[in-house]
């Protein structure tokens, strides 16, 4: 797949590499700083494989006093920093600067402490999602937020993409499960954000720098929220004769003031490839299912699980299970977490993509991808977080037949624009990186963007920060405007094309 | 229902203000103008600018045009089964941007997040006249940065807001009060207990005697909770928490004399008596932000626990640096949230290299100083 750092995005400096790495050596063990090419290919790109640039220098302090050297040296010389976590994002928002530092916070993977009394968790960013709730499961407390990837992504990467998951519909996403930062400046200072109790003094800089994708400062300490864990959890499965029906059901259930801690839809190709994948028990007949969680007390759950069914048999279920056993909930959930693997099962390549769009749009927006499906002749799989109107379509593909993959990009692109026209956005929760920059055009006007631009200025002048992500350049939406009309109106007619 | 776009006439006033130089005061309905620093400023009058835009119950989502009056839209939300989940107070004719500008949110804040939690996207005019949208009307919504929820408590700033959008909860089927007699340093551990325990907790505080907790939920569950949890039913639970939110329980009317003459303007409620404490000195409400399971605060004054222990409303006339110094070891923060005098520090001082921040993020924003200058601190 194409990317191009645009040569308006680009951060060039001129610092001799051996010298810097001299430089670098008088804060960092050896073993710390990485310059070989075959040492440095692993951190060529992150789970968005596609998207590969080798990096300059590779850094992976251990301190705070380290990370700071890093950065203070960077913005002496110039030199464009991207930091890193796990490398599990899905937009390239890792995807290394040719001429920068990638700066690694893989060693920075200590829980420092777990208070039960205030309901808090201070961790390093490297500390990996499920292991917060892993630790915290001893006072019957977990941190809510679960992206997919929860046992490798870490709680860095997930601030900085404001990482969502199953049960955000109920829980929030990160930024609703953040109480504190500690976060380094481009040079290097140490600032403080949120505080002990719920709230802070000045602007909600926490807010702000959370989603920030690695544009406004280097995070290095957060405070996280645990909840007390629920006693009970209980699922179940519906069955649909068409999405459009299954699209209404979710709807119905919403509007009747249910509050599902999951609540997931997947259509026919993803539940054939789950069921042949797990063997979840789906039904593979069905031209969609929806999943239904609620968890709580006993009594709130029961009472909730007995009104969905009823809702979603009135609204034309041709089947609707309860899981028995817990054994059989974790089976039904099985099929939806192995979804994405699936799909790698049934064709040789896939793209996943990440739009948001108001349920109401739900049919509407299924259908427009159906008909770009089989205009390109790529076939498209539909999961999605139905909830909270989150659709992750996954676009199938072979990568050795010529031409597929730019066509497989081409309605990737086409499906966000939709998203964008039904009055959602180009991305729920996977974040803009790389991959989405261009459609961050269609989203945002230049004024919009001017006035992002003017932010990132604020606290990072020189804009060393992960260059050339998140937030595109008005110079490439000129020239990606060429194409497309923005709300009606050619976009940046001031500027000039190139 | 008034419904009215004032919009191009807003920009127009803040052109011209841009083109003159001269500062404005944004204002809704002015229930909160005792909140914060005074400023000075032309008005900028935001209550015609009204009208729901958008709601549609199934989507969770409502946006207004933020002269909407916040009744008007609870009204709206009641009628659908819906609210909103942070429970903001009014203190008399609350508007929409009012209260996401001040941020304030109420006893269920705890428990169901706070007005920042709430809001999807935002509509504003920046400080260069142009008129622009952040976030959206969608639960999950990642692209560009949040300039949404940074507007939240920036008490008008960073731009005039004009248009919210708001993340929408289902009403409790049933909610009941449970009440029980014990000194606050038992309170706050009784709270922290069961804030960390899986109750349909919806709100918890402590009045000096006795710990209110109010559960949410369905009828089967709110039963078995108040069987195990005990206590007394408090038989108007609705109205305990309505005058927690507005202020006007005794705690916050019995103030000395001054202090009550400043409550009755702000609140509208009837006037106290005024021959009590004739010669007090002036007491102030602090709003004190803490980790929810901190010991109470060695200052004299009467305090008023909300927010499961989170939030200590401490009625003292105690030196402001005390209390700042104080709130800061403790590990929150602290306001003056009415006082006589406003002039000075209303807000926790910020450390240098975050104040500079908020200052080239204030310049970012509103490079010309235009709006509520002097609103949150007074250097900007």
């Amino acid at each position: 797949m194409s990317y191009r750092t645009h040569p308006s995005e680009h951060i060039a400096h001129n610092v001799d590499k051996a010298d810097f790495l001299r430089m670098l050596g008088e804060y960092l063990k050896p073993d710390s700083l990485l310059s070989d090419p075959e040492d440095l290919r692993p951190y060529d790109c992150d789970a968005l494989s596609v998207y590969k640039s080798l990096p300059w220098v590779v850094a992976l302090p251990e301190t705070v006093g380290q990370a700071q050297a890093v950065l203070r040296l960077c913005h002496q010389h110039g030199v464009p920093v991207v930091a890193r976590g796990a490398g599990t994002g899905l937009s390239g928002g890792a995807l290394p600067a040719d001429n920068g530092v990638l700066l690694s916070l893989a060693k920075f993977n200590r829980i420092l402490h777990i208070d039960p009394a205030n309901r808090v968790a201070r961790v390093q960013p490297g500390v990996r999602n499920a292991a917060v709730s892993e630790a915290a499961l001893a006072y019957g407390l977990y941190y809510a937020p679960d992206p997919s990837s929860q046992i490798a992504c870490t709680i860095g990467g997930n601030i900085a993409e404001n990482s969502g998951g199953v049960h955000c519909l109920k829980y929030g996403l990160t930024v609703h499960n953040l109480l504190g930062l500690k976060l380094l400046t481009v040079d290097g200072e140490l600032i403080e954000l949120g505080s002990g109790g719920m709230d802070a003094a000045g602007y909600d800089l926490l807010a702000l720098v959370t989603g920030s994708e690695g544009l406004l400062g280097v995070i290095v300490e957060a405070t996280l929220r645990l909840l007390p864990a629920p006693t009970t959890a209980r699922a179940l499965l519906a069955a649909f004769g068409s999405v459009e029906q299954a699209g209404a059901g979710v709807a119905e259930i919403i509007g009747a003031g249910l509050v599902p801690a999951g609540l997931e839809m997947m259509d026919n190709l993803i539940i054939r490839a789950a069921e042949d994948f797990v063997h979840a028990g789906y039904p593979v007949d069905a031209a969609a299912i929806i999943l239904c969680e609620m968890d709580g007390m006993a009594e709130q759950v029961d009472a909730d699980l007995e009104q969905a069914q009823n809702i979603l048999l009135r609204m034309g279920a041709t089947e609707v299970r309860l899981a028995k056993t817990e054994a059989e909930r974790k089976k039904f959930w099985a099929g939806r977490k192995s979804a994405f693997p699936a799909a790698g099962r049934i064709s040789p390549d896939y793209y996943c993509m990440d739009g948001t769009i108001p349920r109401r749009s739900l049919a509407e927006v299924l259908h427009r991808i159906a008909v770009l499906s089989a205009s390109y002749g790529i076939d498209v799989a539909n999961v999605f977080h139905a909830g909270d109107g989150n659709l992750h379509p996954l676009l199938l593909y072979d990568a050795s037949q010529p031409g597929q993959l730019e066509r497989a990009e081409e309605v990737g692109g086409k499906i966000l624009e939709l998203c964008v026209a039904a009055g959602g956005t180009v991305t729920g929760e996977h974040g803009v990186g790389m991959e989405k920059i261009n459609q961050m055009c269609i989203q945002f006007s230049p004024a919009e963007l001017a006035q992002f631009h003017a932010v990132k200025a604020a606290f990072d002048p020189r804009g060393l920060l992960n260059p050339g992500k998140a937030v595109p350049s008005l110079h490439r939406c000129a020239e990606f405007g060429a194409m497309h009309i923005h709300r009606g109106i050619l976009s940046f007619p001031e500027l000039e094309r190139y | 229902m008034q419904n009215e776009n004032l919009s191009e006439l807003l920009r127009e006033r803040v052109l011209k203000a841009i083109a003159e130089g001269s500062p404005l005061l944004i204002l809704g309905g002015g229930s909160k103008s005792f909140y914060g620093r005074t400023a000075v400023g032309e008005v900028l009058d935001m209550a015609g600018h009204s009208g729901i835009i958008a709601y549609e119950p199934t989507e969770l989502v409502l946006t207004a045009r933020t002269g909407t009056a916040l009744s008007t839209i609870e009204s709206v939300l009641d009628g659908q089964g819906q609210m909103l989940a942070f429970e903001p107070p009014h203190f008399g004719l609350a508007t929409l941007g009012g209260t996401v500008a001040c941020g304030l949110s109420g006893p269920r804040r705890a428990y169901a997040g706070s007005v920042r939690d709430s809001v999807l996207g935002v509509k504003l005019i920046n400080g260069k006249g142009e008129i622009l949208s952040f976030g959206g009307q969608v639960m999950k919504n990642v692209a560009g940065f949040d300039l949404s929820r940074l507007m939240v408590g920036a008490l008008g700033t960073l731009g005039v807001l004009l248009e919210v959008s708001l993340k929408l909860v289902p009403k409790p089927e049933v909610e009941e009060t449970r009440c029980f007699d014990m000194g606050a340093d038992a309170a706050l551990t009784a709270m922290s207990l069961w804030s960390g325990q899986a109750w349909p907790l919806s709100a918890a505080c402590h009045d000096g005697e006795r710990v209110y907790i109010r559960l949410s939920g369905a009828e089967s569950a709110i039963r078995a909770s108040a069987k195990q949890l005990g206590g007394e039913r408090l038989p108007d639970g609705c109205a305990f928490w309505a005058g927690l939110r507005e202020q006007n329980l005794p705690f916050f009317r019995q103030m000395d004399n001054s202090q009550a003459s400043l409550l009755d303007a702000n609140l509208a409620v009837p006037s106290l008596p005024r021959e009590a404490g004739a010669a007090a000195i002036a007491e102030s409400l602090w709003r004190i932000s803490l980790p929810p399971a901190a010991p109470m605060l060695s200052l004299q004054g009467a305090c008023f626990i909300d927010w499961g222990g989170a939030l200590r409303w401490l009625k003292t006339d105690a030196d402001a640096a005390a209390v700042f110094a104080l709130a800061q070891q403790t590990g929150g923060h602290a306001s003056l949230f009415r006082s006589i005098d406003r002039s000075g520090l209303v807000f926790q001082a910020l450390p240098d290299p975050l104040k500079a921040l908020h200052m080239r993020l204030k310049q970012a924003f509103d490079p010309l100083g235009i709006f509520n200058p002097g609103r949150l601190y007074q250097e900007w």
